[in-house]
């Protein structure tokens, strides 16, 4: 799946985007999260705080919904448009 | 109805002008534009902002906000615009216009559409000044204005 980065999120990771494949036993936004922060420290630096929100294939997505079959998860600070 | 996301200056009159052409039975137009502020949240004089945005994505929330707001309310037409990219003090950065035979519904929608675009639409402010640049951090009256539409 490609996984997508924006904002300050996007700055810590050090790149928009990227192709990822999840471990087995990954299955919520959540369990994503806690799986991309072991992936290193500027990993663990962008996702480090519990306000990060999420979108599945341009939905908002909750920390429990699941991943299966998501072509394009995205991840972001708050929204501060408008 | 329409949503456009766009780095282009945008004229809210002729805007809102095009979009009653052609409609009969518009007795309330109200449109919403939001400009880009002097100053910084900091208070410090502000260069410019810089919007981010997730463009596939602010298309089709503003286009489901859209839906929501014609859901509630009898609504002849709406338009919302919201630019990106970088945008300096008094710019506009986004329009929300709404049509319907009566005021009350016009009114309500357009605030609606705009407490929902805020909480949920996908842009991220920096602010840049003499300092330095930094992100704008989100609002918690923001999600407040959006509590009170799920009231009943």
């Amino acid at each position: 799946m490609k996984l997508l980065y924006f904002a300050w999120v996007r700055e810590r990771v050090g790149r928009a985007e990227e192709v990822a494949e999840a471990p087995a036993g990954v299955s919520t936004i959540g369990e994503l999260i806690a799986w991309l922060r072991s992936r290193g420290p500027e990993y663990a630096h962008a996702f480090e705080s519990d306000a990060i929100r999420a979108a599945i294939d341009r939905r908002h997505a909750k920390p429990d919904a699941k991943i299966a079959g998501a072509r394009e998860i995205a991840f972001f600070p708050p929204m501060t448009g408008g | 109805m329409a949503v456009r996301v766009q780095t282009d200056l945008f004229d809210a009159a002729r805007e809102t002008a095009d979009l009653g052409a052609g409609h009969v039975n518009v007795g309330a137009v109200v449109t919403f534009t939001g400009l880009c502020r002097p100053n910084a949240d900091s208070g410090a004089p502000l260069e410019a902002l810089t919007l981010e945005c997730y463009p596939e994505m602010a298309e089709e929330e503003l286009s489901r906000i859209e839906a929501e707001a014609r859901a509630r309310w009898p609504l002849i037409d709406a338009l919302i615009v919201h630019r990106h990219g970088r945008i300096r003090p008094g710019e506009p950065i986004v329009l929300v216009a709404t049509l319907s035979p009566h005021r009350a519904a016009a009114f309500a929608a357009a605030e609606f559409v705009m407490d929902y675009l805020k909480t949920s639409a996908p842009f991220w402010k920096r602010e840049e000044t003499a300092d330095g640049a930094s992100w704008v951090a989100a609002k918690t009256a923001d999600d407040d204005a959006l509590e009170r539409w799920s009231r009943g």
